[in-house]
């Protein structure tokens, strides 16, 4: 296996069940991230989704197992792995753009203060947030405005590695769709690598290059790496038009309604790494069948 | 009137109480008879002096005007102007204030973020808290030997255990994703303390600052008719001895005020740090 520029080797973590015991959120875990990629993890409720992504963040240390990042081990957080939380985590007593330049200020120790301002002021209109907006305190803004900061602040930081907890899981569908489409933007300008947990299938097949899909807990596995076979860039009303993409979504749909149940609680293999899927409509011409029959041709290897 | 604020409104009945609360008492008190319309038996008999009744409140308004007019005199030992003793008062309470602040917010601020330290001493501070300051006092003479560094003493001692624990509570609080706001853009533990910890355990902190300062200022009271000399709780004791209940009445509502302006600072200070999330 040639290694990757973020690998996840063996992880294992276990929590005490409360009664004594333990209990295996996940086991042998093993997957890898290409610099650049922008991956999305689904799964159900508690299979252990941000339990991965605080050890990638370094937030929280794994039972066992290593994570490499430029085959260095992650140890401890550092400002090359940037987070986006669940619920933002904007510091409240400070402005959006002090939440930006807190960041940024400590990522370039060097930098001045001016130039501190520009590049955040800079970020934050990357999503759509100028004029006195940017001046507001947190409790100021609107949920999506809040999240626009969090991502500002990410960005704005240019980490090698972003990681983003459900970060539209508390927005409206409209303001969801409009977040995607900036941080798609921000994404595509920066060539940033991009962990990202979701619960929403469509939003994952929009934004991924891959999708990894995780079995319910405990002893959750990460069972598949679903390739997003649509070419970027990807505008979302267009890409329902494509062949594959209902045949990717029946699969996601399938495995979250169905597999992940029943492929839970299975003993994992040693150095268990996701089963890759290739889902690509053959011989249908583009754009012309919006919902195909499924001719599916898994390509597994 | 339906057309005032509401406010307006409130003032105007604030006002108006007051008003109205002054005339009763001052028509419920038995007008003296003024010293020319005494006979000769009364004056020897003594009736002439002032007696210690309930003073009405224009006399009351009149010694404020006189004391207010010329707050800084100083005529001696038993004789100073409002002002001073007042200023020694507050001398008094943001020496011991300070020392204890100096004191309770970094042990505080341990407290808060070390469990083990919270578990070890949170025995002495449930015992020594429910302690009246003023039991210390007997103490604080006998070690200190000084009264007006006793007097600080009882201050410091009564104004530390709020903002102690306030403190611990605010730092303990402090939510998880913050500090991990700060870890994540591998922040030192000062700058963390700095930058995240402090102000986001500000409004707590604060709260236990401004408990701390009103309990101080009732404290300072009592303590200084126990040491005597100077300050305003010494004035109003020496009112009393001197029978002149006006001065006493008035150098109550001094202390009332005083005591509203330090809260209203520390209520200013309480809306500067303060934060929704
Ligand atoms: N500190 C902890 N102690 C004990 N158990 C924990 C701890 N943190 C998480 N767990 C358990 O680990 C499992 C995975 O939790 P995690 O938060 O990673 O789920 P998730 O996939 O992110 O779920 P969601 O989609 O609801 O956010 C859950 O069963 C949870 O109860
Ligand atoms: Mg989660």
């Amino acid at each position: 296996m040639a290694t990757s520029f973020l690998s996840i080797e063996q992880l294992t973590q276990r929590y005490p069940d409360g009664k004594g015991g333990e209990f295996t959120v996940f086991e042998n875990a093993s997957f890898g991230i290409e610099k650049g990629e922008f991956v999305c993890i689904l799964g159900h409720s508690g299979c252990g989704k941000s339990t991965i992504m605080n050890i990638l963040a370094g937030l929280a240390e794994p039972t066992s197992g290593v994570v490499k990042m430029d085959g260095r081990h992650v140890s401890g957080p550092s400002l090359d792995r940037g987070v986006v939380f669940q619920n933002y985590s904007l510091l409240p007593w400070l402005t959006a753009l002090k939440n930006v330049t807190f960041g940024v200020s400590a990522r370039f120790p060097g930098w001045s203060k001016a130039k501190v301002i520009e590049h955040s002021t800079a970020f934050l209109a990357k999503v759509g947030l100028t004029g006195d907006a940017i001046h507001r305190k947190p409790s100021q803004l609107s949920g999506g405005m809040r999240q626009r900061v969090s991502i500002a602040r990410a960005f704005a930081n240019e980490p090698k590695l972003l990681l983003l907890d459900e970060p539209f899981g508390a927005l409206d569908a409209l303001t969801r769709g409009t977040i995607q489409d900036e941080l798609i933007k921000v994404w595509s300008d920066t060539d940033q690598t991009v962990f990202m947990i979701t619960h929403d299938i469509d939003e994952a097949i929009l934004l991924a290059d891959r999708i990894l899909l995780m079995t319910n807990g405990p002893m959750a596995q990460v069972a598949e790496s679903v390739e997003i076979t649509i070419p970027r860039p990807r505008v979302r009303n267009d890409i329902v038009e494509h062949p594959n993409y209902y045949a990717i979504r029946n699969h996601l749909v399938h495995f979250l309604a169905q597999r992940s149940a029943e492929l839970s609680g299975q003993e994992p293999t040693v150095n268990q790494h996701p089963k890759p899927v290739r889902i690509v409509m053959t011989e249908e011409p583009e754009g012309e069948d919006p919902e195909p029959a499924p001719r599916l041709r898994a390509v597994e290897g | 009137m339906g057309t005032l604020s509401e406010n307006k409104r409130a003032a105007l009945l604030s006002v108006l109480l007051l008003v109205v609360g002054c005339l009763i008492w001052e028509l419920s008190i038995p007008a003296q008879k003024a010293a020319g319309e005494l006979t000769e038996y009364e004056l020897l008999t003594g009736a002439g002096q002032p007696k210690a009744g309930v003073p009405p409140p224009s006399q009351v308004l009149a010694k404020a005007w006189e004391q207010l007019s010329n707050p800084f005199y100083d005529a001696g030992p038993n004789d100073k102007g409002i002002g001073i003793q007042i200023g020694y008062s507050i001398y008094r309470v943001l020496a011991g204030y300070l020392l204890a602040a100096l004191i309770a917010i970094p042990l505080g601020f341990l407290i808060g973020m070390s469990s083990v330290a919270y578990k070890a001493l949170n025995p002495f501070i449930q015992v020594l808290r429910p302690i009246s300051p003023l039991a210390w006092m007997p103490l604080a003479l006998f070690v200190i030997q000084d009264s007006e560094a006793s007097a600080i003493f009882v201050i410091f001692i009564c104004s530390i255990w709020p903002m102690l624990i306030n403190t611990a509570f605010g730092v303990a609080g402090v939510r998880e994703d913050w500090v991990n706001v700060a870890r994540t853009h591998e922040l030192g533990a000062l700058k963390t303390a700095f930058t995240v910890i402090l102000p986001a355990a500000a409004p707590t902190i604060v709260t236990g600052m401004r408990i701390s300062i009103g309990i101080a200022w009732l404290v300072i009271v009592a303590a200084e008719m126990l040491v005597g000399g100077t300050g305003i709780g010494y004035y109003v004791w020496n009112e009393w001895n001197n029978l002149d209940l006006t001065s006493v009445i008035f150098s109550i509502l001094m202390i009332g005020i005083v005591g509203m302006l330090l809260d209203s600072m520390f209520g200013l200070l309480q809306r500067t740090v303060a934060y929704t999330e």
